[in-house]
C-alpha cells in the first residue's frame, strides 16, 4: 500500500511536525518504499501468535512507594529555552 | 603506546611509565591532530585533564581501579554532566546536561577520564553516520567510506587510535555495523544488562549500550565497569555482573558454533563470507564443533524492525517540545505552531522519517496490521534463536552484507541503507548479547567483521571465544596507515 500526501499531512500533524508542500511528495514517495519494505511482514503466517513488546517478556519490576528524588528544579530548569519563578514558559494558551 | 591494551595502560600507569595526564594529553594532542575524520562533537580537553590529576593521585594513593587513569571516548548519545550532549542532533545542540548517566557515573567512579562525546548519526538512527547534524564521519580505513553507524564516531576514533576504549549504544546494529567497518571489536550486551538511565532514548525495548574496543579482553574489562543494576532503570536486570575475564578459561572444545544457513546467501559479498569462513575454520581447529542452524524468519527481522524501532521512536521522540530543553523556535504564532516548528527546525530528515513512519505504524486503522503484526512476528524470531540455542552455545555469521560503503552511497535510498542491518537488527528484537570482532580485509583493504550471538544473559562465552580467536591471530591488532 502506497503512502499518500494525504496521509502523510495527516502523521505530520499528529507528530507536530510541519511539512511544507515540496517535502510532502517527498516524505510520500520514501515512507512508501518503507511500507513496501515492511509489508514483507505479510509472507509471515502469525495466526494464534502471542505478541511480544519486549523482549524480557516479564511484568516491571515493583518498588517501594517512597521519594526517591532529590529536588533539581533548578537544574533543570538552567537548560530550558524559557524559564522563570520555577516555571516553564509556554505562549498563552487560555485568553 | 596507543597500542596498548587496556590492561597494559593500567600496568604502564601503575609502575608510573607514564602518568594520567601525560596519557590524555597524548590523546587529545591525537584528536586534535586528526580532526578531519570529524569523529568528535566535543573534546572535553579542561575536565579531562582535571579527571586525569585526580586519577594520579588515586594510583598513587593505591586506590585505583583496572581502569584508573584511562582515558576512553563517550558517545554523545550518553548524558555527561556538564558537558554539552547533542545526540548528533540540532535539537539537543545547546544541551548541557544536568546529570550524568549510569554508564557515565560507573565508568566516572572507575577512574577513567572523558576525553569528549563521539559524533553519531542523530538520535542514533543510521546505519553510516551521514545523518548527524555535526557532518559526517570519516572512516580512518579509506576516508571516502562511512564508518558505520550510529556509534560510527565511536569507532573510527578507536580504530585511529584516538581513544583506547569508547562507549557505544546499540538498537539494531549501532555498535556491531561500525566496529566491522572500522576493523575493531565491538559488543552489545544483552538487554537489561546495562543501564539505560542517562542514554537518550531511541527505541527503549530495544536500546543497549555496550563498550567499542580493540580488543575482547579489553571489551570485557569495560563491560564489567559499565553493567550494573540499577534502579532507575525499570528494564535493568537484577543479576551479580560475572567476572567476565574469569571466563576466559573455558576450552573451545566445550563449544558448539551454530552456522544459520540464512546468514550464508548470495546477499552477502563474497569476500566478507570468505573471511567469515576462513575465521569459523580457525575456530574449528582450535577445538570448536560446528553445526548447522535453522532461523527461518531470519530475513523478516528488517521489516519487523523497522516498524518497531519507529514506532517506539516517535513515542519516545514526543518529549522533544521545545519547552523544558533543546531547541525553541524563534518565532511562532501559540502553543501548537511552536511545537511543530521547533520540532521540524530541530529535527533532521531521517529522524522526521522514522518519527512518521512510527506515527503511521501506530495510527488508528494500521495499528494491527503494522504494529501488532511486527509484535508477533517479533516472538516467532525470538522463538528461532531459543530453538537454535537448543543445539549450540553461540551463532556465527558476518556482522554485515558488505564492508564499507562511500559517503553519498546510500543517503538517499533509505531503503537500502536499512539493509545494512540484516544480520543486526533480529539480535536486538530477541535482546540478545552480540559481538563484532575483525576476521580480515577485502581487497580494497576495507576491514571484515564477524558476529558472535549469545544466548541471553551470556555474554561471558562470546567474549571467551572472540578473546581466544585473537590471541590465535591479529587481525584485530592492524591499525589504518598514516595515524601512527
Amino acid at each position: 500500500m502506497s503512502v499518500t500526501e494525504k496521509d502523510v499531512r495527516y502523521v505530520a500533524n499528529l507528530a507536530r511536525l510541519s511539512v511544507s508542500d515540496d517535502e510532502v511528495k517527498f516524505y510520500a514517495d520514501n515512507l512508501s518504499r518503507i511500507v513496501a519494505l515492511v509489508e514483507q511482514m505479510n509472507d509471515a503466517q502469525t495466526d494464534n501468535v502471542e505478541p511480544l513488546s519486549h523482549p524480557q517478556d516479564a511484568p516491571l519490576r515493583l518498588r517501594e512507594d517512597r521519594v526517591t528524588e532529590v529536588d533539581q528544579r533548578d537544574d533543570f530548569q538552567k537548560v530550558a529555552p524559557a524559564a522563570s519563578d520555577g516555571l516553564y514558559l509556554v505562549p498563552k494558551v487560555i485568553e | 603506546m596507543i597500542n596498548h591494551s587496556l590492561t597494559e595502560l593500567a600496568t604502564a600507569l601503575r609502575a608510573k611509565e607514564i602518568s594520567s595526564v601525560e596519557l590524555t594529553l597524548l590523546f587529545l594532542d591525537r584528536i586534535a591532530r586528526f580532526g578531519d575524520l570529524n569523529t568528535f562533537i566535543t573534546v572535553n580537553e579542561e575536565m579531562a585533564l582535571e579527571q586525569a590529576k585526580a586519577a594520579d593521585e588515586r594510583i598513587a594513593a593505591k586506590e585505583a581501579t583496572p581502569l584508573t587513569g584511562i582515558p576512553i571516548a563517550h558517545k554523545d548519545i550518553f548524558c555527561t554532566k556538564d558537558i554539552l550532549t547533542t545526540c548528533g542532533s540540532k535539537m539537543l545542540s545547546n544541551f548541557v546536561s544536568p546529570y550524568n548517566a549510569t554508564i557515565v557515573a560507573n565508568l566516572a567512579n572507575a577512574g577513567t577520564v572523558t576525553l569528549g562525546k563521539t559524533n553519531m548519526d542523530e538520535f542514533a538512527m543510521g546505519s553510516s553516520n551521514e545523518t548527524s547534524y555535526f557532518g559526517p564521519v570519516k572512516n580512518p580505513w579509506d576516508t571516502t567510506t562511512v564508518p558505520g553507524g550510529s556509534s560510527g564516531g565511536s569507532a573510527a576514533a578507536v580504530a585511529a587510535r584516538l581513544a583506547p576504549a569508547a562507549t557505544g549504544s546499540d538498537t539494531g546494529g549501532s555498535i556491531r555495523q561500525p566496529a566491522a567497518f572500522c576493523g575493531v571489536t565491538g559488543l552489545k550486551p544483552s538487554y537489561g544488562r546495562v543501564s539505560r538511565y542517562g542514554m537518550i532514548a531511541f527505541a527503549s525495548s530495544l536500546d543497549q549500550a555496550g563498550p567499542i574496543t580493540r580488543s575482547a579482553e579489553d571489551a570485557a574489562l569495560m563491560l564489567q565497569t559499565m553493567a550494573s543494576f540499577d534502579p532507575k532503570d525499570s528494564t535493568s536486570v537484577d543479576k551479580v555482573v560475572p567476572n567476565y575475564l574469569d571466563e576466559f578459561h573455558k576450552d573451545l572444545s566445550e563449544m558448539t558454533l551454530g552456522i544459520p544457513k540464512q546468514y550464508f546467501t548470495d546477499g552477502v559479498d563474497k569476500e566478507v563470507t570468505k573471511a567469515v569462513e576462513g575465521a569459523i575454520r580457525t575456530l574449528k581447529k582450535m577445538g570448536a564443533d560446528t553445526v548447522e542452524v535453522d532461523l527461518p524468519n531470519s530475513d523478516l527481522g528488517i521489516p519487523c524492525y523497522y516498524v518497531i524501532a519507529p514506532a517506539e521512536a516517535s513515542s519516545n521522540l514526543s518529549r522533544f517540545d521545545g519547552v523544558r530543553y533543546g531547541h525553541r523556535a524563534s518565532e511562532y504564532d501559540d502553543l501548537a505552531d511552536m511545537y511543530a516548528k521547533s520540532r521540524s527546525e530541530g529535527f533532521g530528515e531521517e529522524v522526521k522519517r522514522r518519527i512518521m513512519i512510527g506515527t503511521y505504524a501506530l495510527s488508528s486503522g494500521y495499528y494491527d496490521a503494522y504494529y501488532n503484526k511486527a509484535l508477533k512476528l517479533r516472538r516467532l524470531i525470538v522463538n528461532d534463536f531459543a530453538e537454535a540455542f537448543e543445539q549450540c552455545d553461540l551463532i556465527v555469521g558476518p556482522t554485515t552484507p558488505t564492508t564499507a560503503f562511500e559517503l553519498g552511497g546510500k543517503a538517499d535510498d533509505p531503503v537500502a541503507m536499512y539493509l545494512n542491518d540484516i544480520y543486526t537488527a533480529s539480535i536486538n528484537l530477541a535482546g540478545l548479547p552480540a559481538m563484532s570482532v575483525p576476521v580480515g580485509f577485502d581487497k580494497g583493504g576495507r576491514p571484515i567483521g564477524m558476529q558472535l550471538i549469545g544466548p541471553y544473559m551470556d555474554a561471558g562465552d562470546i567474549l571467551n571465544v572472540a578473546h581466544r580467536f585473537q590471541r590465535e591471530t591479529d587481525w584485530h591488532t592492524k591499525m589504518p596507515e598514516g595515524y601512527e
